[in-house]
């Protein structure tokens, strides 16, 4: 079983964020399960969600405690909100932002983790150059695709062809496409230099 | 054909193909995405004939129903928590009256203080209403037995709930198999009342009955309510034999064969139950699962038979009986009076709080150790009510307690778990 949590604020699509990975999951003949924390959801209030992929029926109904992976939707909230609560030293983590990861005033936490598989991705800008609304949810779908390998870019396109219509769908699966493949630049770049 | 689609999705569009004639609801979380796209549906023509009757609350959603019901036709509607109880009076009538109309409640705890999250409170306060009361242990099963409710109800003139974990299974996205409108359409005939108010052959429902008949007529509604026991089952293999899967029931065993721990639950905790179970197994830990599908009426013959290998019980549950305890545990031990039977009663998962894997494997570790007490809160943070009993025993003004606790935990960040 391979578990995601998605961080964001309420209006920038956590809860869809995670359906629409489950969908992914589902059109490659797996097995998967989002559901959202349930709160009061309010624009702008901290709001979690959850995906879990399994090749095996899915029984659980309790909140991903331990995820295998984050996904940051709004970096305002990593100050604010335990986000790194359960995530294993192993765990992936993608965040949303044009920063350097060492920019974002971590320091040294961060090293208790696999630093290749803690990435960034600028997906509200290329929301706003794609979409022209900051919507980052499904262009970040298309990094969780690059950074864990757990769903392809194609079965990101179904999902989103799934949720939207017309050219809604198509600047998403542009811009998730883009965020694909900054994300695996991100990757080689970090391979290149360890092994330089 | 299996799609992965949010559970009220499936409800709704089951729900459909059972084609109910009349839909009188309002809205309210956590059930507002079944009612918002059965009025969608009906709206666009794809559920027809149908007439979804908008109205101003509850009491008059449920109210229409009735009326709708005792007209002949087939009436449906949904609810959860305050709204549940803000019907209620026409919620006895609807049993009381012996009109076949078809419930979804999405469970969700009642204040105050105000909650809008899960728990089975509201599905207990109508546990005497005269209702059938079902509970869906996954999104498939909650589509599922609204056919069989449907079914149920007509054949005996008698009310269903559909009662389903509100945000666990109700907003939870999932591959659910919604059954196909020629299998339902087999499964389930026209529907044919058995009191119809038809002006071409006039007759009044819902006379007034004074003490030379009450009890009878109580006891016939209490005689419909037991011939359910008999048609659950039968109904139940009718279904698989159209659907090609098991559905509904009294209840499900799991892992129960040689097992010296049972663990009794109702709804959607039963799969995180099976999941501690599992691992429970692993340790050579003899425990198993019975979940109980059918509420109301309850199972007496099947509980005993399930349980009677099992040297301790837990039953666990989202509500209970405040100054009593929990109320399954009660029908268990009713149930189970004869048996040697440590029973336990485990209260868990109210307004909200994450019934988690780790909990339950903790508390079978405590069981296994002769450590559980009769009666359990699950995850309860004793720190927190001694600091409240510590401010009423010292303070005559001591203040509401909701708003003493919250402050006391001080700013809470989204709690994850």
């Amino acid at each position: 079983m391979f578990q995601i949590r998605f961080h964001g604020r309420g209006g920038q699509g956590v809860v869809t964020a995670a359906e629409m990975l489950s969908v992914a999951a589902f059109a490659e003949g797996k097995f998967a399960q989002a559901f959202p924390s349930f709160g009061s959801e309010r624009t702008g209030a901290p709001v979690v969600s959850f995906c879990r992929i399994d090749n095996q029926p899915i029984r659980s109904r309790e909140p991903v405690i331990k995820p295998d992976a984050l996904i940051v939707q709004d970096m305002t909230l990593i100050h604010q909100v335990d986000i790194f609560a359960g995530l294993s030293n192993e765990g992936y983590v993608l965040f949303n932002t044009s920063k350097n990861l060492d920019e974002l005033g971590l320091g040294d936490y961060l090293d208790t983790f696999r630093r290749e598989r803690l990435l960034t991705c600028p997906a509200t800008e290329l929301a706003l150059e794609h979409l022209g609304r900051p919507l980052p949810n499904a262009v970040l779908l298309g990094g969780f695709a690059a950074l864990t390998s757990q769903v392809t870019l194609e079965s990101i396109a179904v999902a989103i062809n799934e949720r939207f219509k017309g050219a809604t769908a198509e600047r998403n699966i542009a811009a998730a496409t883009a965020a694909y493949q900054l994300v695996l630049k991100e990757e080689e770049e970090f391979s290149r230099a360890t092994t330089n | 054909m299996l799609r992965q689609i949010e559970g009220s999705r499936a409800v709704a569009e089951t729900v459909a193909h059972c084609r109910p004639e009349v839909v009188c609801a309002y809205p309210i979380s956590p059930q507002t995405h079944i009612i918002e796209a059965i009025g969608a549906m009906v709206k666009e023509g794809s559920l027809a004939p149908c007439e979804f009757i908008n109205v101003e609350s509850e009491f008059a959603a449920m109210s229409v129903s009735i009326g709708a019901s005792a007209a002949g036709a087939r009436a449906y509607t949904a609810t959860a928590s305050q709204g549940l109880l803000f019907m209620m009076e026409a919620v006895y009538n609807a049993a009381g009256l012996g009109l076949p109309i078809v419930m979804t409640l999405a469970n969700r705890a009642i204040g105050a203080p105000i909650n809008i999250w899960n728990d089975h409170s509201d599905a207990m306060a109508a546990r005497d209403t005269g209702w059938i009361q079902l509970f869906a242990e996954t999104n498939q099963e909650a589509c599922d037995l609204h056919i069989l409710a449907f079914r149920l109800a007509e054949e005996l003139s008698l009310p269903v709930m559909v009662c389903m974990d509100g945000f666990i299974l109700t907003h939870a996205v999932e591959g659910i198999d919604v059954p196909e409108q020629s299998d339902v359409d087999s499964f389930l005939p026209v529907y044919e009342p058995r009191q119809v108010l038809d002006p071409a052959d006039p007759i009044s429902i819902g006379a007034m009955v004074g003490p030379e008949a009450f009890t009878e007529v109580r006891y016939l509604s209490h005689l419909r309510q037991l011939d359910a026991l008999e048609l659950i089952p039968t109904l139940a293999s009718e279904f698989a034999s159209t659907f090609g899967r098991e559905s509904g029931g009294l209840l499900h065993t799991y892992r129960t064969d040689d097992a010296t721990t049972i663990v009794v639950a109702l709804g959607s905790v039963l799969g995180t139950i099976k999941d501690a179970v599992d691992r429970r197994r692993e340790l050579g830990d003899r425990v198993g699962v019975v979940g109980i599908t059918t509420f109301r009426p309850f199972p007496f013959d099947d509980v005993r038979d399930a349980l009677s290998h099992a040297q301790k019980v837990i039953v666990m549950e989202k509500a209970f009986s405040v100054g009593y305890g929990g109320v399954l545990s009660a029908d268990v031990a009713s149930a189970t009076h004869d048996a040697t039977i440590s029973l336990h009663s485990v209260v868990a998962g109210l307004g909200g709080r994450a019934i988690t894997q780790q909990s339950i494997e903790e508390l079978l570790d405590d069981t296994a150790h002769d450590r559980l007490r009769p009666v359990t809160f699950l995850d309860l943070d004793l720190g927190i009510v001694d600091l409240e009993r510590a401010r009423i025993g010292s303070v005559r003004r001591s203040g509401p307690s909701a708003e003493n606790v919250l402050s006391d935990l001080g700013t809470v960040a989204s709690r994850i778990g």
